[in-house]
């Protein structure tokens, strides 16, 4: 494994082969290409796969594992895009990220804020526990947050999932947000409350907008905790109305587990959203993961 | 952090690096409580919704951890420690700690390397480096049952994907049953979660590599050093807190692991790939043995809240941005 190699490296006047500088190059990191393809491929056989299988039957499936369908069957695909409950899913997904979002990133902000600029007793011991937040596996509470969520009526209620995903998700949120306020410098501060504004008014005419990088980062990584989330929907919605896509594509796999090419074009379908929105925030979701783990 | 002590009353919300009491001392009573006012009013939404639906329930588990209850009405049947010691005795949950550590182990010792040398690989100039590097983090994306419930039919007894494409290679040895055999469940269900995770390691590698100075490898370079010990005490040495980090990530995410358990295996054959949420999971949710679940939930816990002290304690130190010693080390 080579350093980053420069272009003009010092190795090309040392070497006396009768080859130009960039063909050497391009011969020696031949080797690279082939391991990156490699794992590549090995990345990319399951999902490739899971289309391909979607558009055969599923005794193509057992026939013929590898080729092409033949004929291509779309019906397994177009059958679920017409199907009232895949949208309902859609929708009662999306509905739980944003509601999930919306709540998390406003609380954190707030509290990102206080702890970020002001001085106050209590204020490191406040961030503390809330950084011990960040070590609580959503596993460990699963079962007191059912019984909790049961006494307060909250089952087979999209708040049942919204409230609980948010305050797990605030720790992380919140490291990340403190951060970010922290390096705004404190002479607009001063400036802004000179000009009469209430720490409100800065907070959220100055500092927010001044953050919008940092709030979409995290908005990102709130958006996707939330759609992947498996646990708590599972155990809060009983009923299929309000089920959630990774909800849906496991109760799907039990009921039509007979019919495996059914099932992989359920699973392609469930996929395209959450590539999609990785197409899109590409930039934030990863700025946001290394931001959690260099700052958290 | 320099003490800037900004003597100046008027500035009333003071820049978070001071020393609270030096600069707060300062100030008129009546002016100090409303400031305090001020600044804990924010917190209180994220106070709240924490306090409701972190703490509270895990304060709840411990009480009910002390019960034989079976979930309905309220706790009854007290039974002291009895849960606990009932739990150091479980083979199951014995089990799980043991696979656990098998699965941390292979982890450190398997994924992160291979996440590293991928990092290193994609941090040079190679043609389409970034769209592998989307490509390699792109399962990180997808939910664990989405990600589980193919590979459970890829792997499934004889004719799976995988069993075929071992055969078509003359390899029809190496394949089998898979998630059914025993011996295979949990090696198969880390290979899985290798495809899962290895990308998301590998980002936070490349984030680090691109924060070590180009000049370094050049004077190494310079000097005669090769790649092997430019990467060896450079690179390495200075991807340090970042390593340190995957590795604290890693680990907790074993503990917690259990949606791609549950989709693929349920912790079977026999146990064999069980972890301990997915142990909770059957005796709160299967079983009805609220108060020996709760037990587990609080092991769980005690178990990630000591092994995070110990590391940030002894391991994440010297990197003065650790979570919880940032303010006392920038202080």
């Amino acid at each position: 494994m080579s350093g980053p190699s420069r272009p003009g490296g010092l190795s090309i006047s040392s070497s006396p082969s009768g080859l130009s500088a960039p063909a050497r190059r391009r011969l020696r990191s031949m080797p690279l290409y082939v391991v990156v393809w490699l794992i590549g491929v090995v990345m990319v056989t399951p999902l490739l796969y899971a289309v391909v299988s979607g558009f055969k039957t599923t005794d193509q499936l057992s026939d013929n594992a590898f080729g092409l369908p033949s004929p291509w069957v779309v019906s397994n695909y177009t059958d679920i895009l017409a199907s009232s409950s895949f949208w309902r899913m859609l929708g009662s997904s999306t509905l739980i990220a944003v509601g999930t979002t919306v709540l998390t990133v406003g609380a954190a902000a707030l509290a990102a804020f206080a702890l970020a600029r002001f001085t106050f007793r209590g204020r490191e011991l406040l961030f503390t526990l809330f950084t011990v937040g960040l070590m609580f596996p959503f596993a460990v509470a699963i079962l007191p947050l059912f019984i909790l969520l049961r006494t307060f009526g909250l089952l087979d209620n999209p708040w049942g999932v919204i409230l609980p995903q948010a305050a797990f998700g605030l720790p992380m949120t919140l490291v990340i947000l403190r951060g970010f306020f922290r390096e705004i410098p404190g002479e607009l501060e001063e400036a802004a409350t000179l000009d009469g504004c209430s720490p409100f008014g800065f907070f959220w005419r100055v500092l927010l907008p001044m953050a919008r990088p940092a709030l979409g980062t995290v908005s990102v990584l709130a958006v996707v905790g939330s759609w992947n989330n498996f646990l708590l929907p599972l155990l809060v919605f009983s009923e299929p109305s309000w089920w959630t896509i990774p909800v849906g594509v496991q109760q799907f796999q039990g009921q039509y587990a007979a019919d495996i090419a059914r099932v992989f074009a359920y699973l392609v379908i469930a996929m395209i959203p959450a590539l999609g929105f990785y197409a899109v925030a590409e930039r934030q979701l990863i700025g946001g993961i290394t931001a959690g783990a260099t700052k958290g | 952090m320099n003490t800037t002590s900004t003597a100046v009353p008027a500035a009333q919300p003071a820049p978070a690096e001071d020393a609270p009491s030096a600069a707060e001392n300062r100030r008129p009573l009546a002016r100090r409580v409303r400031d305090w006012l001020t600044a804990f009013g924010f917190t209180v939404p994220a106070l709240v919704l924490f306090g409701l639906f972190v703490l509270l329930p895990i304060g709840y588990a411990l009480y009910v951890s002390f019960f034989n209850w079976g979930g309905f009405g309220a706790p009854s049947n007290f039974v002291g420690a009895d849960n606990y010691v009932r739990l150091l005795g479980d083979p199951v949950f014995l089990g799980d700690l043991w696979r656990g550590l098998l699965l941390v182990l292979a982890s450190v010792g398997l994924q992160l390397p291979f996440a590293l040398a991928v990092a290193v690989l994609l941090n040079q100039k190679l043609r389409g480096r970034a769209f592998y590097r989307m490509l390699f983090f792109a399962p990180y994306v997808l939910s664990e049952v989405i990600t589980g419930v193919p590979f459970s039919m890829i792997f499934a007894p004889d004719d799976g994907l995988a069993d075929k494409v071992l055969g078509a290679i003359g390899l029809d040895g190496l394949g089998g049953l898979w998630f059914a055999d025993q011996d295979w469940a949990l090696p198969t269900l880390f290979l899985v979660m290798m495809w899962k995770y290895f990308g998301f390691h590998m980002m936070l590698y490349l984030a680090g590599l691109q924060g070590i100075p180009a000049e370094l490898h050049e004077a190494a370079r310079l000097d005669g050093a090769g790649p092997w010990h430019r990467f060896r005490h450079i690179t390495l040495p200075l991807l340090g807190p970042t390593i340190r980090m995957s590795v604290f990530l890693s680990v907790i995410g074993a503990i917690q692991l259990f949606d791609l358990v549950w989709v693929v295996t349920q912790g079977g054959p026999d146990h064999h790939s069980e972890t301990m949420a997915v142990t909770l999971f059957q005796f709160g949710f299967k079983r009805y043995q609220i108060g020996y679940a709760s037990a587990i939930s609080i092991a769980m816990f005690l178990i990630s809240l000591v092994f995070a002290l110990l590391y940030q304690r002894y391991v994440l130190r010297r990197d003065t941005e650790g979570a919880l010693t940032s303010m006392r080390a920038t202080r």
